[in-house]
């Protein structure tokens, strides 16, 4: 018999790691070390990455934006001390499965915008404004914002926005009625554009 | 680029504990393992990207283990020698148990230079560092630890370790 690292696997090891690295994601918000905490849900526009720093819902991404990337994008803007901390995103993960569910027609988080600035970020400031079931297009949004001439900034704005689902960029449209472009594919902002049709 | 601190609890949260399980008893092993992630997370933003996060994991284990095993001299536990039976329970591994505790009985520094080689695999410049004195030293202590686990635990070999 040979000493290799196996020799030291415990058979509960498994069960063990995860009971401690839920007690380290419990110390470490306890001693505020964790700068950024995540989790993922499952929704009917596939699984999503949610991650909030202490002020707030930061980023909402859907898998398309491939959630390791994400991950890394947040561990490089943000800070990285990054753990995956499910309680700290339990009221979103109940509000969106509300969402879902068509029990919630606006959302009532706080929101950390920190990921975009300038003209982007403002856009995303209005967007809560355009109401559950309704939409608008890019130019109105443009004028919403006091910019009526910024119609490829909104474009912009929307397509980057870090908190889909939560901050609306799905209820703006192109003038010609077309969906135009989203962060999730064209089917996601399809689904949540029926989802809330149908409430 | 430095990765979330996430994924370094996820490629060494493992080897960290079964490192702290070798050096010090189960119940303190993972008080090590949960400070050692804490001190890490605190640290870890300074951390240059360059560093090897295994040998630096292993390094907080180390400074916290001796912590608790520093807290235990002076404060003897109830039990002061290995149980000459091996638990039911089979912790940590029932089928090497006769190995688990030929490991515990060896000398303070065998016993971590054999973690941090065959458990953790740093190499003995690592260990060395680690422990303060020379590459040497560390490789006879881990040479003198196999030769006494050898001798409590027959038919042990050593093979497939870095050096």
């Amino acid at each position: 018999m040979n000493i290799s690292p196996n020799h030291f696997t415990a058979p509960a090891e498994a069960d063990t790691l995860s009971r401690l690295r839920q007690r380290l994601g419990l110390a470490a918000e306890a001693e505020g070390l964790l700068d950024v905490a995540y989790t993922t849900i499952d929704s009917p526009v596939g699984t999503l990455l949610l991650a909030a720093t202490p002020k707030g819902l930061v980023r909402v991404a859907y898998q398309v934006e491939d959630h390791d990337r994400v991950l890394d994008t947040l561990s490089q803007r943000i800070s990285p001390r990054v753990l995956r901390a499910p309680r700290r995103l339990d009221a979103v993960a109940r509000e969106l499965g509300e969402y879902f569910s068509r029990q919630r027609r606006a959302f009532d988080l706080p929101l950390d915008l920190s990921l975009s600035g300038g003209f982007r970020q403002l856009v995303q400031q209005h967007l809560p404004e355009i109401g559950y079931g309704q939409t608008r297009t890019y130019g109105q949004v443009a004028e919403l914002v006091g910019n009526p001439r910024a119609v490829r900034a909104v474009g912009t704005a929307c397509a980057t926005n870090p908190l889909p689902v939560v901050v609306p960029c799905h209820r703006v449209l192109r003038a010609d009625g077309t969906p135009g472009g989203y962060v999730g594919g064209p089917a996601a902002k399809q689904a949540l554009l029926h989802l809330e049709a149908a409430a | 680029m430095k990765q979330p601190f996430e994924k370094v609890v996820e490629q060494h949260g493992g080897t960290v504990l079964r490192v702290c399980r070798v050096i010090l008893d189960v119940h303190d092993a993972e008080d090590a393992w949960s400070e050692t992630f804490l001190a890490a997370m605190r640290a870890y933003p300074d951390l240059p990207d360059s560093a090897n996060a295994e040998a630096w994991l292993v390094t907080i284990a180390h400074r916290k283990a001796i912590d608790v095993l520093r807290a235990r001299k002076r404060q003897p536990a109830p039990i002061g020698e290995i149980p000459e039976v091996p638990t039911a329970l089979g912790l940590p591994g029932a089928a090497d148990g006769d190995l688990w505790h030929a490991v515990a009985a060896l000398p303070d520094k065998q016993r971590q230079v054999v973690a941090y080689h065959y458990v953790a695999g740093l190499a003995y410049a690592e260990i060395a560092e680690i422990l303060g004195g020379t590459t040497d030293a560390a490789r006879r202590a881990a040479a003198d630890g196999v030769k006494n686990l050898r001798k409590n635990y027959p038919g042990a070999a050593t093979e497939g370790a870095p050096s």
